[in-house]
């Protein structure tokens, strides 16, 4: 199968590769996909509580080339955005962007889900960790 | 040395320049039809057509008589499976092969399922191997058929042929082996393998592509196929159409060279082997080899780098042919179903790679591959959150994965 310029440039040199500490209050992580169906996505985001921005990505990810290069252009794509506009990247951007094949599609719904869970989870522990002086009320 | 380098040879060879020359005056000279009976130009092609038949015959055990020819090995298992299965079916309708065959078995053995024939389809244990009490047991008195390969394509896993022919001519049920890995590499003979059909082709053995023969047995018993050509009535009427003779005399040059060149070549290509194994599981942790490594062709290495995902293993080793059983490689988005049957889990048959070392295999090419896959294994699993949560002592078979 021939790739593309750009998944060849994700692969060769992925961007934003490793990870964020899990346990602070301000990352968010999103792992999704299996070992059986051939990809695993962790991609994570820490976010500043104050404007929203995503000063921060990371991924790693267990997959074929195009779910390398679909994770790490997701993580150029997602720092310096709030998180609202986060959530407006669609697969099919990644798609278009990378010249993915139709059987390549599910590596960038897999890239798209794994932005979702990144934030979902930020915002979980965002509403868990009750700031202190309300908890006391 | 020359990049790309070569080792997916069980896919297919590069042909042997000594083959090539001699095939070289049958495409413009010795054009004849071997069937033509009454002028020199035929005879010399029957000639050289008889010729092969006697180089194919001697290398696997035969007599020149019981070789047919065929178009490949495709051919061969279909020739032999669904002409067995008409042939005899006031006998029986009921063949039994394995799950680990190639496809051109298994689906040959689903269309005639289809049909209303009963096939079963053996296990195999986690060494690739079938297991001769399964055997014994699923024959019964309507069993026309054993069909079990000699050596596996993906994981080079050789079975226990003789016996498997021994119980088949107990209880007086054909036995047919799909050779095409194992004839001209390791020693294959019909009569002490208790063979009664045998598919080989050309092109595994240094050979043109396009041309494979049918070993049917002529004596004890005599084995009759239904032809599934209709035509001229060549090859004693079990395959008709004109004889490929350039092929012919390709498939019986490659034959002769490799029953003189086996003995050496295979010592030679064993050590390489365990050169390329020893190296890759020194240097790299969690490497898994899948199959038997007992019974088990001398060239092949099939092995699994977990926590890495054989499509972007290839991607980054793309100076080196080989093949994965990882699904992204596959039309069909599924892993490697001969891999899957190994029960090693679907994660390690993503993770797999298949090497298979051939004549024009050197120790460079080999260091190259080693030192090169060494590199990629580690920088994917710099990326691989897998290989992060496993060394943090997480137990991946426990987390419950979001799944797709």
């Amino acid at each position: 199968m021939a790739y593309s310029n750009k998944v060849l440039d994700h692969y060769n040199h992925p961007r934003n590769v490793g990870s964020l500490d899990k346990a602070d209050r301000n990352v968010g992580t999103g792992m999704v996909g299996a070992p059986e169906c051939g990809d695993v996505m962790k991609l994570q985001v820490k976010v500043d509580p104050e404007t929203g921005v995503i000063e921060d990505a990371k991924f790693k990810t267990f997959g074929c080339g195009s779910a390398i290069a679909s994770s790490s252009l997701a993580t150029e794509w997602l720092r310096g955005k709030t998180v609202d506009q986060a959530l407006e990247i669609k697969n099919t951007d990644i798609v278009n962007e990378l010249s993915l094949p139709p059987v390549k599609i599910h590596c960038s719904v897999l890239a798209e889900d794994a932005i979702k869970a990144a934030i979902s989870d930020y915002k979980k522990k965002q509403q868990s960790a009750v700031p202190a002086e309300t908890a006391l009320v | 040395m020359k990049l790309p380098i070569y080792l997916d040879n069980h896919a297919t060879t590069r042909m042997d320049p000594r083959v090539f020359e001699t095939i070289r005056p049958y495409f413009l000279e010795v054009f004849g039809n071997a069937a033509s009976r009454n002028h020199s130009f035929g005879w010399e092609a029957e000639e050289a057509t008889d010729k092969a038949r006697k180089q194919i015959a001697d290398l696997i055990g035969a007599t020149p008589k019981e070789i047919v020819f065929t178009s490949g090995a495709t051919e061969s298992n279909n020739l032999a499976i669904k002409g067995v299965a008409e042939m005899y079916a006031e006998r029986g309708n009921h063949i039994i092969t394995a799950v680990t065959e190639h496809k051109a078995v298994l689906d040959t053995c689903k269309h005639l399922e289809k049909r209303g024939l009963r096939i079963t389809y053996l296990p195999v244990g986690q060494d690739g191997l079938v297991d001769l009490d399964q055997l014994r047991d699923a024959i019964t008195d309507k069993t026309i058929l054993v069909s079990i390969m000699y050596a596996n394509n993906e994981i080079g896993v050789i079975q226990p042929v003789a016996e498997i022919g021994r119980i088949a001519k107990e209880k007086g049920v054909l036995f047919h082996s799909d050779a095409v890995q194992a004839v001209g590499k390791i020693p294959v003979n019909v009569i002490s393998d208790n063979i009664d059909i045998m598919s080989l082709t050309g092109h595994k053995i240094y050979g043109p592509k396009g041309c494979g023969a049918l070993y049917v047995r002529r004596r004890n018993p005599r084995v009759q196929l239904t032809a599934q050509m209709d035509g001229g009535g060549h090859e004693r009427g079990m395959r008709s159409g004109t004889l490929n003779v350039p092929g012919i005399v390709g498939l019986g040059a490659a034959c002769e060279l490799c029953g003189r060149e086996m003995a050496e070549e295979s010592v030679r290509l064993r050590g390489l082997r365990d050169y390329l194994k020893g190296r890759l599981m020194n240097e790299l942790d969690e490497v898994y080899v899948n199959g038997s490594l007992e019974h088990r062709l001398p060239h092949n290495l099939n092995i699994s780098f977990a926590y890495v995902e054989g499509e972007s293993l290839l991607m980054g080793i793309n100076d080196i042919a080989v093949s994965s059983g990882s699904a992204c490689t596959s039309a069909t988005l599924e892993p490697s179903y001969i891999l899957k049957a190994l029960g090693a889990g679907d994660d390690l048959a993503h993770s797999s790679i298949r090497f298979g070392l051939g004549r024009f295999t050197t120790k460079e090419e080999i260091d190259y591959a080693a030192d090169k896959v060494v590199q990629v294994v580690r920088k994917l699993r710099e990326l691989s959150p897998l290989y992060e949560m496993a060394k943090e002592g997480v137990d991946l078979s426990k987390v419950v994965w979001a799944a797709h």
